[in-house]
């Protein structure tokens, strides 16, 4: 059973998950008003898995997420000023700009994106491991994938080979129940993702991807088994996306009355009642953390809005690294 | 000088990478117990082990984005796709992936890949296992493409791509692997940024590259006992294209032929014959004529393949009719 060890790590939780949503509630207002375009994936939901989970790696363990890593990289802690600065465009972003909300990349934090083609991330956090195993290090990759990923053949084709050659990768599913608009069970004959996983001879768990505790005792363990050379792990974290797919859905594929009851499930709420239920969470607390996030957003809006644009004369700068070569 | 096949060359240079840097590996399908399908790796296996010399599952896709994601860990991976024709499966993480990483991450990431693969037709394997698809990649900014025509770029275009820091696709024309050559004794560092002159000419210029190289010297010494000096040239990187080098050969001789064994619709030759028009209108007598394949799936007997393939008498009858 996971349990809040102290005040201090339940309001660290919490602040986590909080700052997610904010941010992301302040990225779909600043859509609203143009600031940011393109495609715009909210994590709103879903926060308990990056909240929850990213603590569990040290600095020297590698990430490798989707296009819905806003949370991902904001519990990671690359800046909210560079976050929100990517979303806008600015040259002062954490990829120069140049990604915008499906591009996250900070190399000092070894977060390796923001990959936006489903499953593309696998083979290369399967390479990052490789690469761990062949130098002796004893790092873990965690990769981020969502339900729709178990479809293609990269899942199958990188379950396979971490497994066969023992890496020091962590697979992680965070199964929201659909695919863009396929609900799971109309596109997996075995809708269970953990038993596929078992299925390529690796150690599997589905874990209350709703309950933060849970996937940090979940992650916690699974991060320590793979970093103890035991090879591949996989979880599956089974949670529910709140808001559309990206900006443009109209949500035809599944009804109010299901998206309501699943916030009844809301992690944040939740575990704000846990929190309080065991007096570690006080009303000045809740406001303190609240408006220190406020504060947060705000600069970092205010950055975003100042900070410069990539000039044209560097479009075509690190196409290729600039070096000559020997000749 | 050393008398070689084009696969022995292959094989020194991986064995000299493999020799010189301890990031180096070489992974891929059947690369070590059987030896490499085109016996490229043979031996490699039992002097380097098994750590670095790794058969992968069927999986270009996977094998090839552990590539990219070893290059990023600080690897220098050798990654051998066995040909062309499945590199389809690898496409996304080829495109989506190692070509785009650098650029799309704002400079942060930079992919340090090296991926070779055979080309090619010529050997009646039919349709599915005859592409040459090399000028695709060549449309893709962020990688370098790599067409070794001769033992010495068989072996030192290897070595080459490996001190780049970005990926490197070596395409390897299936039909050269038996090929002999002479390799110097002093084993030269190779240049990848130059097309080479094969043959010195004044008439009329054969542009190509890999594997129709020896059909196009094939054809200037036809030409030449007909009073024709072609010259020949050699593309060796398709990106970055040396167009400087072919713009000279095209001034001096004002005709030009490109030689693609890819199909003429969307070809490489396409956009050398659009660049020399770019940059040598005026100095042309005569329109750029290419000669490519037939737009059709490659067949399987053996004079319906001749007959789609760029052959030197195709490459004759152009510049007989370029010349009037």
């Amino acid at each position: 059973m996971s349990a809040v060890r102290n005040r201090e790590h339940g309001l660290e939780l919490l602040r986590h998950m909080l700052r997610i949503r904010r941010f992301e509630e302040r990225a779909a207002e600043l859509y609203q008003l143009g600031k940011i375009h393109g495609f715009l994936h909210l994590y709103i939901g879903e926060e308990a898995v990056a909240a929850g989970s990213i603590p569990s790696f040290t600095n020297e363990d590698a990430i490798v997420a989707t296009y819905r890593e806003h949370g991902h990289a904001l519990v990671r802690g690359t800046s909210m000023n560079q976050l929100m600065a990517e979303l806008y465009g600015k040259a002062a972003g954490c990829a120069r700009g140049r990604g915008g909300s499906m591009h996250f990349f900070d190399a000092s934090r070894r977060f390796y994106g923001g990959l936006a083609i489903v499953a593309g991330g696998l083979p290369v956090a399967v390479g990052l491991a490789l690469a761990d195993k062949m130098h002796g290090r004893k790092r873990v990759t965690g990769c981020y994938f969502g339900d729709g990923a178990v479809a293609e053949g990269e899942f199958h084709e990188s379950l396979n080979l971490a497994a066969l050659w023992k890496l020091p990768v962590l697979f992680l599913c965070e199964n929201n129940l659909y695919a863009m608009g396929t609900a799971l069970a109309r596109h997996q004959s075995q809708p269970d993702i953990a038993a596929k996983a078992k299925a390529y001879a690796m150690g599997a768990d589905t874990v209350d991807g709703m309950d933060v505790l849970a996937v940090e005792t979940a992650t916690g363990r699974a991060v320590e088994l793979v970093r103890n050379g035991n090879g591949p792990y996989f979880l599956e974290y089974r949670t529910y996306r709140f808001r559309a797919h990206s900006m443009y859905d109209a949500e035809l594929y599944r009804t109010k009355d299901e998206v309501n009851e699943w916030k009844r499930r809301d992690p944040i709420a939740t575990f704000e009642q846990t929190l309080r239920q065991a007096r570690l969470l006080r009303d000045e607390d809740f406001q303190q953390i609240e408006a220190a996030i406020a504060t947060e957003i705000e600069e970092a809006v205010a950055f975003a809005e100042a900070a410069p644009w990539e000039p044209i004369e560097d479009l075509n700068k690190d196409v290729c690294t600039d070096v000559r070569r020997t000749t | 000088m050393t008398k070689i096949t084009y696969r022995e060359a292959v094989r020194a240079g991986l064995r000299e990478a493999l020799q010189r840097d301890l990031r180096v590996f070489l992974m891929g399908e059947d690369v070590g117990q059987y030896g490499g399908t085109y016996a490229c790796s043979k031996g490699l296996l039992e002097e380097f082990g098994p750590e670095r010399i790794r058969d992968t599952p069927l999986s270009e896709s996977t094998f090839v984005g552990a590539g990219i994601g070893a290059a990023l860990g600080g690897m220098r991976p050798i990654v051998e796709v066995m040909t062309v024709n499945f590199s389809l499966l690898a496409l996304d993480q080829i495109l989506n992936n190692a070509a785009t990483l650098r650029h799309m991450s704002g400079g942060q990431f930079n992919v340090p890949l090296v991926v070779r693969m055979a080309t090619g037709a010529g050997r009646q394997v039919a349709a599915q296992h005859s592409h040459s698809l090399e000028g695709w990649y060549a449309h893709i900014p962020g990688i370098t493409v790599l067409t070794p025509a001769t033992v010495t770029d068989a072996r030192g275009m290897l070595l080459a791509a490996l001190q780049e820091p970005d990926p490197v696709f070596i395409f390897e024309h299936a039909y050269l692997y038996s090929m002999e050559g002479e390799l110097e004794e002093n084993r030269p560092v190779v240049d990848i940024s130059r097309a080479a002159v094969r043959r010195p000419g004044k008439d009329v210029s054969l542009i190509t590259f890999g594997g129709s190289l020896w059909k196009a010297l094939a054809a200037a010494t036809q030409l030449a006992q007909e009073g024709i000096e072609a010259e020949v040239l050699d593309l060796r990187v398709l990106r970055p294209l040396d167009i400087g080098t072919i713009l000279t050969s095209v001034r001096k001789t004002h005709r030009a032929v490109v030689i693609d064994e890819a199909w003429r619709t969307g070809s490489f030759a396409a956009e050398v014959a659009a660049q020399i028009m770019e940059g040598a209108f005026y100095d042309l007598d005569a329109p750029v004529a290419r000669v490519c394949s037939e737009e059709v799936p490659i067949p399987y007997p053996k004079h319906l393949e001749e007959a789609a393939l760029p052959q030197p008498d195709k490459i004759v009858k152009a510049v007989r009719t370029l010349l009037g």
